[in-house]
């Protein structure tokens, strides 16, 4: 067997999404030598992990990458998963980026005062290594699903396509992030009764003011509050992703849901003799969410006010407090066949069983400072809260690239 | 004008206990413990002194006794009060403590807080008259009386997070393991 030669390059950039493409177009800038490994093709999550009928939560005019913006002929509307993945192709076209698809990283270890990375096709030596492989590697299923009776299909949101795809019969979503919200609205409107168990969650409305609310997020600062200046990070980059859909003037609360029939319970807890037990805690999960909204929403008219913006959006308001359940059920039984299928939309995480270096934490998160990682030439991207609220956003990608790159442009020692 | 508010928790010592716990997750680890005799009838004494944490046997200053009976309307002494009354005397201190350590974390003086907690009961489950009852409470509603220098809204944030911190509202709120066993 003749071992493969060793190639060189002083970049490798691992993922072609939004975010290594990002890597890649401020890399170019500098005039870095590089390569944008990337196991699938490009936009490859956008291709095969995600649902029909997901749109981006941004507005497209809000959808921006360096160089490249929306210029399509409806900027409030929100772009399809195809729409998505052919901007980001754009993306990569347009900023050049040197992308090799279909080679899947198998190893990354520290080597000398760089890096070795393995991959299907060989091994590459670098000075730097940017990690680019996103947030949401794989679905978040709590240990309690083993316990689930055999008879009830369970389905993470990868394995999820639509509504139709499901065997007839309730449904049980667990977790109402925006995932969990989706799917309990569009299960429930196929005519499978859904129970949605909601834990922590955050509560937005689609617009405020005649604005769409992540036009607030940018207008008033929000999205640009940096990862040093958050009182609990940690939290923050914990945080649930908002209760939105990409419907253009829709709100999709949980208000919202209980009027299209949908039954909510409080976080599962357990599950105990075939039978899912619920946390009693339901009020105050929409107590907190709710207060959480109203304080936000009161920074808006904050800045709107101090901004002189006030004459130029709707009038301030106020959302009814989120309604609770006369009696909330704490428990429902797995085995009587009404509910044939769980949905758990809760969470992902990250996936670093490649990365040889010990830059990971026990819950499996990168350790990082603003998308330096503690192995000195190691960077991340596209991390939720990298560098700003709006780390994870397409269009919060490139303050945090440009950052990112030329922290590590002075790391290589050199002069642009 | 600036004045620190003083509720009388030491909350940076339980915020620098917070930081170093969090690399230490086996001192982390309590066991509560309460010991209990039984006085005749449906009469029982409990007593609580000792408890384990920090990795080493640890002890309140003083014993605590508790009578636990039933009253009257139940044909029995009324030597202290029910067991599930209890439950509610664990809620009650478990919130307030939870606004007052909130309260004090986040510059809120408090002046006075008070609460109601009512249990709602349907005893036809304890006494085996209906199997559709449950022996425990239908629901729990606590009802908070606060006077503080915070807006109503800051008040309601801080119930909310004692909620969302307080062992008491967790332990009633979801389903716990339990063992019984004949030592």
């Amino acid at each position: 067997m003749s071992v493969p030669a060793t190639e060189r390059v002083t970049a490798v950039v691992i993922g072609a999404g939004h975010a290594g493409l990002a890597a890649s177009h401020f890399l170019t800038a500098k005039s870095v030598d590089h390569v944008v490994l990337e196991r699938g093709e490009v936009a490859n999550s956008w291709r095969r992990e995600r649902w029909d009928s997901l749109r981006l939560l941004t507005p497209n005019w809000q959808s921006r990458l360096p160089g490249l913006r929306y210029e399509g002929p409806d900027p409030d509307g929100y772009m399809t998963v195809p729409e998505v993945t052919e901007f980001i192709e754009r993306f990569a076209k347009v900023s050049r980026a040197p992308v090799r698809t279909g080679e899947d990283v198998s190893s990354v270890r520290r080597d000398g005062d760089g890096y070795r990375v393995t991959t299907g096709r060989g091994e590459i030596a670098c000075r730097v290594v940017v990690i680019a492989t996103g947030a949401c590697n794989r679905p978040t299923v709590p240990a309690l699903a083993d316990a689930v009776p055999a008879s009830v299909r369970q389905l993470t949101p990868f394995g999820y396509r639509e509504p139709a795809g499901l065997p007839d019969g309730g449904v049980l979503v667990v977790g109402a992030s925006a995932t969990g919200v989706q799917l309990a609205a569009e299960i429930q409107r196929s005519g499978r009764p859904v129970t949605l168990a909601t834990g922590e969650h955050v509560r937005l409305p689609r617009t405020y003011r005649g604005r769409d609310v992540l036009w607030w997020m940018d207008a008033a600062g929000v999205w640009d509050q940096r990862y040093d200046e958050i009182d609990d990070l940690t939290r923050a980059r914990r945080l649930p992703s908002p209760q939105l859909v990409g419907v253009p003037g829709t709100t999709l609360d949980l208000n919202a849901l209980s009027a299209l029939g949908v039954e909510l319970v409080g976080r599962l807890a357990a599950v105990r003799d075939g039978r899912a037990l619920f946390s009693g805690g339901l009020r105050n999960v929409f107590s907190l969410a709710d207060l959480k909204m109203n304080r936000l929403l009161g920074t808006f008219d904050d800045w709107a006010r101090t901004s002189g913006g006030d004459a130029e959006v709707g009038t301030a308001e106020r959302y009814e407090p989120t309604r609770a359940p006369e009696t909330a059920r704490l428990q429902l039984d797995l085995r009587d066949g009404r509910i044939a299928t769980i949905v758990w939309a809760t969470g992902f995480r990250p996936d670093y069983q490649w990365l040889d270096v010990p830059v990971v934490d026990a819950k499996g998160q990168l350790i990082h400072e603003g998308g330096v990682v503690g192995g000195p030439g190691l960077y991340a991207l596209g991390l939720p809260v990298l560098r700003r609220r709006k780390s994870t956003f397409i269009y919060g990608i490139e303050d945090d690239a440009r950052e990112v790159i030329d922290h590590l442009v002075k790391y290589l020692g050199m002069r642009n | 004008m600036t004045t620190v508010a003083d509720n009388g928790v030491n909350v940076q010592a339980l915020l620098d206990a917070r930081e170093v716990l969090k690399g230490a997750p086996e001192a982390a680890q309590f066991t509560w413990r309460a010991s209990s005799k039984w006085q005749g009838g449906v009469h029982t004494t409990i007593k609580v002194q000792d408890f384990f944490g920090l990795g080493q046997e640890q002890g309140h200053k003083a014993e605590s006794v508790f009578e636990a009976d039933h009253p009257e309307v139940f044909a029995a002494e009324d030597s202290g009060i029910t067991p599930i009354e209890y439950l509610l005397v664990g809620l009650a201190s478990c919130l307030s403590a939870g606004v007052a350590s909130v309260a004090q974390n986040r510059g809120i003086q408090l002046r006075s807080v008070e609460a109601i907690v009512e249990g709602h009961h349907d005893i036809r489950g304890i006494l085996g008259a209906d199997s559709d009852v449950r022996n425990g409470f239908n629901d729990v509603k606590v009802t908070f009386n606060i006077d503080a220098d915070a807006s109503k809204e800051d008040i309601e944030a801080l119930v909310a997070q004692s909620q969302k911190r307080s062992a008491v509202f967790d332990a009633l709120s979801n389903p716990t393991d339990i063992t019984v066993e004949v030592a």
